[in-house]
């Protein structure tokens, strides 16, 4: 046996490859039979991995945001015990260092600290460059004085863009040595206008986009480079729907909790695009090939602690108005506690996104490939509307929707969210069974 | 018509040219050169080289008559005779071996180089007159080299016995008497060429003393050598005109006076090529005579450069050489710019003149408090066992921070010690660091040490 390989396992239907979010382990350390080593995620689901042998990490397959083919090598370990196997390496110096970003004093301080502390949380591994500005050494020069350099360093200092005249000399006479000028390409001095009180903040992070946020990147990337966004913002009386909810929620009981708006939306989309099927569909663009699907599973646009997700209420042509406020708030509650199945988190054929109190006044969502529509809501304001000769307060919504223009026309999808207006604005036409509305 | 087609092309094949169009071909630019005479310009052809190989023959055959510095060696013999036609022989062999080395060189880079006289069309294509028809050439970076020529007097149109420096430097014997209009660099060293290889010399110059761009300190030695050699001086007076080898000449007052002169070269400066090869049709912008450049050496054109004589003063080979490197070199994507501090100027007359950065005066106004070390050659162990004790070598420097500002040396063989001087000069030395660096024994070149330390007021041999 010897050396085991560990592979990317097969961790889902149709899986051909998964990124790596998060390693448990690093060469060198000593592993548990069944301990986690790494954490991948494939289509939006994260899996542990543990290891089936314990023994000592040999080598990693790739470093976290890497992509691994399934089947590919993940990790491997070497089994103790064995005559041909050598003694585990010490920890310290097998151990990868870490990579030096900040120069000369930050990076010595880097080198002397324990290894054991490097950061290790993956989804936010970041390092900071360290912002106090080592102060240049060497007088500052009389203005108009020619800054004294031997032709070598002028010519590295012309080549790295540095003038010279900003430069200071460190030798005798403030000459400036290959040393001021590089220190000086290291790190610039500060800003040479000092507010009182207040020091620049010269911290940077750089950030490695791995994981949900990588694929969140890609997806909306995609998206917008493809799709043909048509937004269309329309003004939609809810007071009486509002009413409606009012009137329900002061009765609400354990069965049945207080609504939010949303609940009614998912009815009003459910029974729009039963006339609409070309808004409930799929658009397989690198194919020509629309599919329309009788069923509509709403995607519901969630923020979760590490990012946004969609998860999905399925077949909610079939569910009731608290069934739908039931379903959603589990599909959501799994995605905030990243407990979602694959299968919550995806499939959907349309798409609902919300920002609650934040709606604002409009927005232009990003239609959530491969659909080809999402409904947006706004905030409920209340607004002076001309109603019957004179204004009367009403409570106002926005409802700002995208679709993708090269399958839907416009005058269909806006066609299709004056249905959506209609049934809100008459709440009783979302309970007439025949969409004879 | 040719047509042809390079990314570079050079027009004048002198040191800046020829030089840029190395380095181009180094660099891997599809270059052309247009040399409308022979490779090397002016300096290697009728400057630079054609006259070191008259002085040294001259001093050859100089030191063979003069007595009394042979007596003290223990040397006597017999009057020397010249054969003045084998030493422009032996010149001119000199001169054809660097003229085919630069082919030779240009060559190796994958240049193209092509003889005929240039017409600019406009900033990206010229047409060539050569020998085998007309040729016109596309580029994308035109770099005009195109020197300098001398210049004339109104009283004294070159032709005939009024020559040129080209033409001096062209006699096929020496004339027994010659007058030389103005006492620069190039009629100081002509004029004492001639002089030791028999010509009876007069020098008239309109400025009251010789080789004026330089101090008089420094000028001392050469003026007392001279008279040694028995040259005429006349100062403050002005060349009238030349007829039937008389050189009538105006002094200080006004007086009137005729110098019997077989030749007369007139040596008063050198004017920039900006003419007679189509510039005028790229409107380019001017400084004075000379074509404006930036310290990239671009001219008001984009893409198109100029290098060398035709930029202005000073006048100097290794500076056209060095910006020809240069330009090259921003060409080909490098980041480069002129920056050099030490620009060295060399007068080969007798005794040898260098001079690098600021003399005493210009040190002083430009940094008012400066420190200022002079050794002179009689307290120089080797200058004495060649004979050569004239001189002496004076640093300059600032005395706050003891910066190095400029470096002069007057004396036989100097010209070679100028490498230390730009080096220090362009390194930014400070005294300390020219007396912190031992300089080989026996040598003149301790006399520079020697200077640095007195500047800085200890120092041991004097």
């Amino acid at each position: 046996m010897g050396q085991r390989s560990i592979r990317m396992p097969d961790v889902g239907e149709g899986v051909a490859e998964a990124e790596i979010v998060e390693w448990s382990v690093r060469v060198g350390d000593v592993v548990r039979e069944d301990q986690v080593v790494a954490a991948v995620m494939t289509d939006k689901a994260t899996v542990e991995i543990p290891t089936p042998v314990a023994g000592t990490v040999l080598a990693l397959g790739g470093g976290v945001g890497d992509v691994l083919a399934v089947g590919s090598e993940l990790i491997r370990i070497d089994a103790p015990g064995l005559p041909d196997s050598p003694p585990p390496a010490p920890r310290k110096a097998a151990a990868a260092k870490p990579e030096a970003l900040a120069p000369a004093a930050a990076a010595v301080a880097a080198e002397t600290a324990p290894v054991d502390e490097a950061p290790r949380d993956a989804e936010a591994q970041a390092s900071v460059v360290a912002s106090p500005a080592a102060p240049q050494t060497g007088a500052p020069r009389p203005p108009g004085e020619r800054p004294l350099a031997s032709p070598a360093v002028r010519a590295r200092a012309r080549e790295t863009g540095v003038d010279l005249r900003f430069v200071r000399g460190s030798g005798r006479a403030g000459r400036i040595t290959h040393d001021d000028l590089e220190a000086f390409i290291a790190r610039p001095p500060e800003a040479p206008a000092k507010r009182a009180g207040k020091e620049p903040n010269l911290a940077v992070e750089t950030i490695k986009v791995v994981g949900l946020r990588r694929r969140i990147a890609q997806n909306m990337a995609e998206s917008s480079r493809r799709v043909a966004h048509f937004s269309y913002v329309e003004e939609v009386d809810v007071t009486a729907l509002e009413e409606l909810r009012a009137s329900l929620n002061a009765r609400a009981t354990e069965e049945r909790p207080k609504l939010t708006m949303l609940p009614f939306l998912m009815l009003a989309i459910v029974k729009a695009v039963a006339d609409f099927p070309q808004v409930n569909a799929h658009y397989d663009d690198d194919n020509d090939v629309i599919t329309r699907f009788g069923a509509v599973h709403l995607g519901v646009a969630t923020q979760t602690p590490v990012g946004l997700m969609v998860p999905v209420v399925r077949h909610a042509e079939t569910l009731s108005l608290h069934e739908c406020a039931r379903e959603m708030r589990r599909v959501s509650e799994a995605a905030r506690q990243g407990v979602a199945a694959r299968e919550e988190l995806s499939g959907s054929t349309i798409t609902l996104t919300s920002l609650g109190a934040l709606g604002g006044v409009a927005s232009t969502p990003v239609v959530n490939r491969p659909e080809v529509a999402i409904v947006g809501v706004n905030k409920i304001v209340v607004r002076p509307v001309w109603r019957d000769g004179g204004f009367a307060p009403r409570k106002t919504m926005n409802l700002s929707s995208s679709f993708d223009h090269r399958v839907v026309d416009g005058y269909d999808a806006a066609t299709f969210i004056q249905r959506v207006r209609a049934l809100i604005e008459t709440p009783a036409s979302l309970f007439i069974e025949a969409s004879s509305f | 018509m040719n047509e042809l087609r390079c990314k570079v092309l050079i027009v004048g094949g002198g040191p800046g040219g020829y030089v840029a169009a190395i380095r181009a071909g180094e660099l891997g630019l599809d270059t052309v050169l247009i040399e409308a005479d022979r490779l090397g310009g002016t300096c290697l052809n009728v400057g630079c080289i054609p006259s070191k190989a008259l002085i040294h023959a001259a001093d050859a055959v100089h030191a063979l008559t003069e007595p009394l510095a042979l007596n003290a060696l223990g040397v006597s013999l017999a009057p020397p005779a010249l054969d003045y036609a084998r030493t422009i022989a032996w010149k001119d062999a000199i001169v054809l071996r660097l003229n085919t080395g630069v082919g030779a060189l240009l060559k190796k880079a994958h240049v193209r180089s092509l003889r005929g006289r240039a017409t600019l069309l406009d900033g990206k294509s010229a047409l060539v007159h050569a020998d085998t028809g007309e040729q016109r050439i596309h580029c994308e970076h035109l770099v005009i080299a195109t020197g300098s020529e001398p210049m004339e007097l109104a009283a004294l149109p070159f032709g005939g016995d009024i020559m040129s420096s080209t033409e001096a430097l062209a006699l096929t014997e020496v004339p027994r008497s010659l007058a030389v209009v103005g006492a620069g660099y190039i009629g100081m060293e002509l004029g004492m060429a001639f002089a030791k290889l028999g010509a009876k010399v007069t020098i008239v110059e309109a400025l009251p003393r010789i080789l004026p761009l330089y101090d008089e300190e420094l000028t001392q030695p050469v003026a007392r050598r001279l008279a040694d050699l028995g040259v005429e001086t006349m100062l403050s007076a002005r060349a009238l005109g030349f007829t039937r080898g008389a050189l009538k000449v105006a002094d200080a007052e006004g007086a009137e006076t005729t110098i019997p002169a077989d030749k007369a070269l007139v040596a008063v400066g050198r004017r920039a090529c900006t003419s007679g090869f189509g510039l005028e049709t790229l409107d380019l912008t001017m400084a004075g005579p000379f074509l404006r450049i930036d310290e990239r050496c671009a001219t008001s054109m984009r893409n198109v450069w100029a290098i060398g004589d035709v930029t202005g003063e000073p006048m100097l080979a290794h500076r056209a050489m060095a910006q020809g490197e240069m330009v090259a070199e921003i060409v080909a994507g490098e980041k480069r710019a002129f920056d050099r501090v030490a620009m060295p100027a060399i007068c080969f007359t007798d005794p040898e003149i260098v001079a690098v950065g600021l003399a005493p005066e210009a040190a002083k106004a430009a940094h008012r408090e400066v420190l200022v070390g002079l050794f002179p050659f009689r307290a120089n162990g080797r200058a004495m066992t060649k004979q050569a004790e004239e001189g002496f070598v004076r640093v300059v420097a600032r005395a706050d921070n003891h910066v190095v500002l400029g470096i002069h040396a007057v004396g036989a063989g100097v010209s070679e010690l100028s490498a230390a001087f730009s080096l220090a000069l362009e390194m930014g030395a400070r005294l300390e660091d020219v007396a912190g660096t031992i300089h080989a024994h026996p040598t003149e070149s301790e006399a520079f040490h020697e200077a640095a330390l007195k500047a800085l007021g200890k120092p041991l041999h004097i």
